[in-house]
């Protein structure tokens, strides 16, 4: 018997790894300062323009206050800012988690069976296009002012791009690789557990970063027609009351709400595949 | 499945169309038959290639052989017995390595065992017995977008090994490697088969490397694909990488180089 000519892959000595991952370390940070630092300018100078201009121009406060007075008033009303926001936070934690599994499941059983995605696909798509302006009034009516109708628009909002990007994900699966699961021996379900579905992760968390501002964007609307409590019905509230600053606040909230949802969901896509961000990141 | 870590690996079996047919119904340009009354037949250990001009049906025979695809007509027989697909008696190589991304080299490798049931630990263990023989050992925990591209094939290969299915489909798998790293990749396949001795069928467009690992070769016609000639290489083993200088290896060489130009045109005229 030969012995198979195995070429060890040539490693460079400890010490010179490390002095090299360092410098990648070091490198690695300007560059993410290099490139967040623009994300963060930009708005920050958009500020200091609006800033500017209001002060200088001496504009009636009602009609659009200074940043500066914006953030007092906010401050000055914290209490009630932060019921508003817990309220709103809480719509959108419950409708986003039931409108997530429920995509899952939906998605799940579309892609395996072909009869029920034929079926249900035109009336997910038509769904998209019922104006939320004209549905969540009719939903306080149907379901009250309470957490339901809030639930019902979120879910309504955010449950077609999750299952899109799901059945994009699980389409996109190479046939090549199913077959081979199939040599392998693998069963339909197998084949799923194995390939179609971590495949389909990347495209479900581009689908869940999407649709998670869409979340609070219903879930403030929702409030805005009706609620007792809430983001939404506390810009309404304040805009009755000549209170634009309070409105702008909400907005700032409602704002840091979508964005802290947004990273935080590529945090947690980052932690479920980092496979990806790795291969993203090599040549 | 074995009791003890080798026995499986060094099985070998014998493989027997006859008459095969197969036609791709209802395609975008009608009905196109694939391939028409192929014999073939590879014996236990032996290492045999099938060559032809691209698009021929090499692949849809190896899917027949897979059991991914059902012939129309004849016979295949696995060791005299008729070919059960759903035994899996085959483990098939692919043309692209298909690691999965989200898996680490060690998981993938282990891939098969774990759609039969191998418990995760029993399954890494007989991995680890491969890693330093596919010359991956301290790479098990690495993931596919990590390795290089002949790496990356060796894993796909020991993915086929460690399923101790005695016949080994291999289709083109060196094809998308530069061509240094192809020879080292046929000649590591040339020491894992004297190793285990499986039954190899081998699928290339390569004629020189149809000959370098090859006891036997079929060049198919253009499609629908038959049999064209079949090539006994009768070049002794072990062979060193100079045996393509030998006068024998260049008059096989020629002859399969005049073959396969006629089914070329053929292929192109019929277009």
């Amino acid at each position: 018997m030969t012995n198979p000519s195995t070429s060890p892959a040539a490693s460079p000595p400890p010490r010179e790894r490390e002095e090299a991952a360092a410098r990648a370390q070091r490198g690695r940070r300007l560059h993410q300062v290099a490139r967040y630092a623009p994300g963060v300018l930009f708005p920050l100078g958009l500020l200091a323009i609006w800033q500017l201009y209001t002060s200088a121009a001496n504009v009636d406060p009602t009609v659009l206050p200074e940043p500066t007075r914006i953030v007092e008033q906010l401050f000055k009303s914290r209490q009630i800012a932060w019921e508003h926001t817990a309220q709103t936070l809480k719509e959108t934690a419950v409708g986003f988690t039931i409108s997530v599994v429920v995509a899952l499941l939906v998605a799940v059983l579309m892609d395996q069976m072909g009869w029920l995605r034929r079926a249900l696909y035109p009336t997910l798509i038509a769904s998209q296009t019922i104006p939320v302006v004209a549905i969540a009034p009719l939903m306080i009516i149907w379901f009250g002012f309470g957490l339901l109708p809030k639930v019902l628009l979120i879910v309504l909002v955010t449950f077609f791009p999750i299952v899109v990007a799901l059945l994009d994900g699980f389409a996109a699966t190479e046939r090549e690789a199913m077959d081979l699961l199939r040599t392998m021996g693998a069963k339909r379900m197998q084949i799923f557990r194995l390939v179609r579905f971590p495949g389909a992760l990347p495209q479900m968390f581009t689908g869940l970063r999407i649709s998670a501002t869409y979340a609070v964007i219903a879930a403030i609307f929702a409030e805005y027609v009706g609620a007792y409590q809430g983001l939404g019905i506390w810009m309404s509230t304040s805009k009755s009351a000549f209170r634009t600053d309070l409105v702008f606040g909400a907005i700032t909230i409602s704002a840091l709400i979508s964005v802290t949802l947004f990273l935080l969901i590529g945090v947690i896509s980052r932690f479920v595949m980092p496979w990806y961000y790795a291969s993203r990141r090599s040549p | 499945m074995t009791e003890t870590m080798t026995p499986g690996l060094g099985a070998s079996a014998e493989i027997e169309l006859r008459g095969v047919s197969k036609t791709f119904r209802g395609t975008a340009s009608g009905d196109v038959p694939v391939l028409d009354n192929v014999d073939f037949r590879a014996a236990p250990g032996e290492f045999v290639s099938v060559i032809g001009p691209s698009g021929c049906g090499k692949s849809t025979l190896f899917r027949l052989i897979a059991g991914l695809d059902v012939a129309d007509e004849g016979d295949a027989e696995l060791n005299g017995e008729p070919l059960d697909p759903t035994d899996h008696p085959v483990a098939y190589m692919p043309q692209k390595d298909l690691l999965l991304p989200w898996r680490s080299v060690m998981r993938n490798v282990t891939l098969p065992l774990e759609v039969n049931g191998v418990k995760r630990a029993e399954a890494a263990a007989r991995a680890t017995e491969l890693f330093p023989l596919f010359g991956l050992k301290g790479f098990e925990k690495a993931y596919p977008y990590a390795l290089s591209g002949g790496m990356r094939q060796r894993a796909a290969l020991m993915r086929t090994v460690i399923q101790e299915r005695p016949l080994m489909l291999l289709d083109e798998p060196f094809g998308a490697l530069d061509s240094l790293t192809r020879t080292e990749m046929q000649e590591f396949l040339l020491d894992v088969w004297a190793q285990f001795g499986h039954t190899i069928i081998f699928i290339t467009h390569d004629i020189r490397e149809a000959i370098y690992l090859s006891d036997r070769i079929y060049v198919m016609t253009a499609r629908p694909a038959q049999v064209r000639m079949v090539v006994e290489v009768d070049i002794p083993r072990p062979r060193p990488l100079d045996v393509i200088a030998t006068p024998r290896f260049g008059e096989l060489e020629a002859g399969l180089i005049h073959a396969l130009r006629e089914e070329n045109q053929q292929q192109e005229a019929s277009r």
